[in-house]
């Protein structure tokens, strides 16, 4: 793993941390003040901070952290989460997204929007709370910071190590000599630092003699293995400076008396010391290694010749000694630390290639079963020999295969609905409204391939949930309603589909003006007689936009066709359902997945054609009596006293050249675009089954009133109809490619 | 013999760079997320030398310092704090918890290494 490849791993995991701020702040906002909500948006924004320091994005670390000082603010009671200062949160962690984004892509965000919110939240800080905030820059470490004074205060400064010049050829000839006193603690023992490793550090800074003072060593019998009975007395000569020197003691100042002064003249030698000739190579084993039972090396500790590193051995006495009674445990433990790591972590993560490519073939598996079970049964009458019976078996295990391999690739529409909230309070802010954004069904799961193309049409949605379907505070007071309006966005699955939902408590369509609109615009003619439910599915009629002037925020011309589009592309439907003053419900129904669809398989010409079952309402055998002609070419059907338009799929297809005779074939009563529903005559209906989506752009071409591709039992190829298209077709428009969302927008 | 290192840390992206730059410096790497996996795996490394964050889940910095500090065979252990916390009370809490010293974030593989160093034979 390279460092581009952990900065990889670092942009995805900001994706995960803003979601996670985001989420908590909205939980925030809702009233929660559960201290771990807080902590973990702390967290969030403390992560991407670390993160973006060590790959150097000063931006991202500058604006981190004022974000992170303010939230400390909260996380510590100083600074009460109310509306305003969420608000302001909000907005922060969208800049912060942004940041991230720009870090990733390129690009910059505008510097007056961030300058404006680092203002603000420097204020929220210094507010209520001491102006304990430091300024961005300081997360940084200075380059040279001063060294603290032990008997600072706080006494604990930080205090940046540089090790610059180890093992480097000093180009300095200037030399000091510092007399160093030092006399640990028995604190600084129990917290893991070592005498003789400062000690060691400190001879790598240049020549120096040492010498022990053991005067407070006591008696072996009443030696305290924990305690700390020796000092030093060291003279280096070094061209160092007294700062660098009195750094090599940095983690352990506070446990100990350290004193560093220059020399002034020789040596003196007014206290009993031992000069010790400071051997390192004892050191460079591990210690546990060198270490003799307790009692010998207490002995030897007290014999004169001791050398530095018997603090350290009688230390290490101790803890081998424990570690001796505790070691079959330990070995068994040790043999399998992977285990006792994996043990917390519920979740593995997995190149998405390789989850695609197990999908695909799990579909080229359900296949080939499906053409083994197709020629067994036509080479088995009887269908009870036991390789019919197994080949049944088969069938459920790869359905469960299958079942099992898409609830891989499941995700749930959170990150989606996330990113929601962000577009709702950034256009509610530009067109000047309050709304509030619920979401429900959060961890609704879905293929992540259809929640990919979800967001886009979702988005626009939003926007125009916003934009046209609230009215303004003004209006809504006026209307009696509460100023700030809601919009509901909610998921959930039936009947093997999901269904999303946005729901407003704006102003409902105005059919009206939608109706004027439709004939402003010839889409229908001025006496044209409208249910209400025709009206409102008008917006989704291509090139209608009721927006009087058209805005930046919805007017970007993609209309509401174009997001039906999208929708029915991915072998969804919308529709909407409005009250005049209450508010409009826009209902999408989506396919759990794109990767397999459970169709009817059809004869259309000889053809053999597949219609998602979805979209098919019922089927039918016509009468020669219902059948009535109308116009030149045009019949209609009768059914239960309504009239439905019948469409000869071959004939739209260009099958054949003339319309086949309903009676012989099998009306498809679908749904169609508007809500009208449409009979599909076909010839015959060979059964229902599940079938596994192959593209056709991908292999192929683009296929007019063609969605996809598929392969049936016998290995033949069979054609996915886009019921919609050929709905289309025969009404007049012909069957082209259709406008993609992006080629629009 | 390779020394080893148990890294503690609820971020991955500090986890990955922890275990590359500990691998290329010749460690053997054990990683935890959080307080609480850091005392699990605690029990069967038996590391020479651990460096933790402070900021975690389920477990924070200082609790798992206080809880290897009270477990008898792991108390003499080398504790570093990795952290971004540059101010003078969370370091004091630290080293009251029981920390052997501290890195300043950002991470620097360099700066990584030469604390350990010091805090190892």
């Amino acid at each position: 793993m390279d460092m581009n490849e952990i900065k990889e791993i670092f942009f995805q995991e900001c994706e995960e941390q803003l979601a996670e701020l985001e989420s908590g702040l909205l939980k925030l906002n809702d009233g929660d003040r559960d201290p771990e909500t807080v902590n973990a948006v702390f967290r969030a924004v403390h992560s991407i901070k670390g993160g973006a320091g060590a790959f150097g994005l000063e931006e991202l670390v500058a604006f981190a952290h004022v974000f992170e000082t303010t939230l400390d603010c909260v996380r510590s009671n100083k600074l009460e989460p109310n509306q305003d200062v969420l608000k302001v949160m909000l907005k922060s962690a969208d800049v912060l997204a942004d940041l991230v984004t720009c870090s990733r892509d390129g690009g910059s965000v505008e510097e007056s929007r961030t300058r404006g919110l680092v203002k603000e939240l420097e204020a929220l800080a210094n507010g209520e709370a001491p102006p304990a905030a430091e300024a961005p820059k300081a997360a940084k470490p200075a380059a040279a910071a001063p060294v603290a004074k032990p008997t600072d205060d706080s006494g604990f400064q930080p205090i940046p190590f540089t090790f610059d010049g180890f093992g480097e050829e000093e180009d300095v000839i200037e030399q000091f000599t510092y007399e160093v006193t030092f006399k640990p603690t028995r604190e600084l023992y129990s917290k893991g630092n070592e005498a003789a490793l400062l000690l060691r550090d400190l001879s790598r800074l240049g020549e120096m003699s040492i010498a022990c003072d053991i005067d407070q060593l006591p008696a072996l019998e009443s030696i305290d293995p924990e305690a700390s009975y020796f000092g030093w007395k060291i003279s280096i000569t070094t061209p160092k400076s007294e700062d660098e020197v009195r750094a090599v003691f940095e983690f352990a100042e506070w446990d100990c008396e350290l004193e560093v002064k220059p020399s002034e003249a020789s040596a003196d030698e007014e206290l009993p010391m031992i000069p010790v000739p400071f051997d390192l190579s004892s050191l460079d084993d591990e210690p546990v290694e060198t270490v003799q039972p307790q009692a010998e090396t207490a002995a030897k500790a007290s014999v004169p010749e001791a050398t530095s590193s018997v603090a350290k051995a009688v230390n290490a006495a101790v803890e081998k000694k424990e570690s001796a009674a505790a070691a079959a445990a330990a070995a068994a433990a040790q043999n399998n630390p992977a285990a006792a790591a994996s043990s917390a972590g519920q979740t593995i993560r997995v190149d998405l290639d390789r989850v695609d490519r197990l999908i695909n073939l799990v579909g080229e598996l359900v296949i080939n079963q499906a053409m083994l079970s197709q020629s067994v049964v036509e080479n088995d009458t009887n269908g009870t020999s036991a390789v019919n019976m197994g080949l049944e078996e088969l069938q459920q295990l790869t359905r469960e295969i299958q079942d099992s391999v898409m609830a891989i690739r499941a995700q749930p529409v959170k990150p989606v609905f996330q990113r929601m909230s962000r577009i709702v309070r950034e256009v509610a802010d530009m067109v000047g409204k309050q709304i509030r954004l619920v979401t429900e069904g959060e961890n609704t799961e879905v293929d992540k391939t259809v929640i990919d193309k979800i967001a886009e049409p979702l988005t626009h949605m939003i926007r125009n949930a916003v934009d046209h379907g609230i009215e303004s505070p003004e209006k809504r007071e006026a209307a009696g309603k509460d100023p700030e309006g809601t919009i509901k966005l909610s998921a959930k699955h039936r009947s093997g589909r999901i269904l999303i939902e946005l729901i407003d408590d704006g102003g409902g369509i105005n059919r009206e003006r939608v109706k004027q609109k439709a004939i402003d615009n010839d889409l229908i003619s001025p006496d044209a007689n409208l249910s209400d439910e025709e009206i409102d599915n008008l917006i989704f009629a291509p090139g209608f936009s009721t927006a009087d002037k058209i805005s930046d925020i919805s007017g970007r011309g993609v209309g509401m066709d174009v997001v039906k589009r999208s929708i029915q592309a991915l072998g969804g439907r919308i529709s909407i359902s409005s009250r005049p003053g209450l508010g409009s419900t826009f209902t999408m129904s989506l396919p759990l997945t794109l990767a397999v669809l459970d169709g009817m398989v059809v004869t259309v010409a000889g053809q053999t054609l597949v219609v998602p079952l979805t979209a098919i309402v019922e089927t039918l055998q016509p009468e020669a009596s219902a059948i009535h002609s109308f116009g030149s070419n045009q019949r209609l059907i009768s059914i239960r006293n309504s009239f439905c338009p019948l469409v000869d799929v071959g004939r739209i297809l260009n099958f054949r050249a003339n319309q086949a005779n309903p009676v012989d074939g099998v009306a498809l009563l679908v749904e169609s675009e508007g809500g009208g529903q449409r009979a599909l005559m076909v010839d015959a209906i060979q059964g229902q089954r599940q079938v596994v989506i192959k593209s056709l752009e991908a292999n192929y071409t683009h296929v007019p009133g063609i969605a996809a591709a598929t392969i049936l039992g016998d290995g033949r190829v069979a054609l996915i109809l886009d019921v919609d298209a050929v709905v289309g077709a025969s009404r007049g428009q012909s069957l082209k490619p259709e406008m993609s969302l992006a080629a629009a927008g | 013999m390779k020394k080893k290192v148990l890294t503690v840390d609820d971020s991955r992206t500090i986890r990955n760079m922890l275990l590359v730059t500990l691998n290329n410096a010749g460690f053997e790497t054990i990683q935890a997320e959080d307080g609480v996996e850091g005392l699990e795996v605690l029990e069967g490394c038996n590391p020479d030398v651990i460096v933790t964050d402070i900021n975690m889940p389920r477990l924070d910095g200082f609790g798992f310092i206080e809880g290897v500090r009270r477990n008898e065979k792991y108390r003499a252990v080398p504790i570093l704090v990795l952290t971004t916390e540059s101010d003078a009370e969370k370091k004091n809490r630290a080293r009251q918890a029981g920390a052997t010293g501290w890195i300043v974030k950002p991470f620097d593989p360099a700066k990584l290494i030469d604390a350990i160093e010091r805090v190892t034979a």
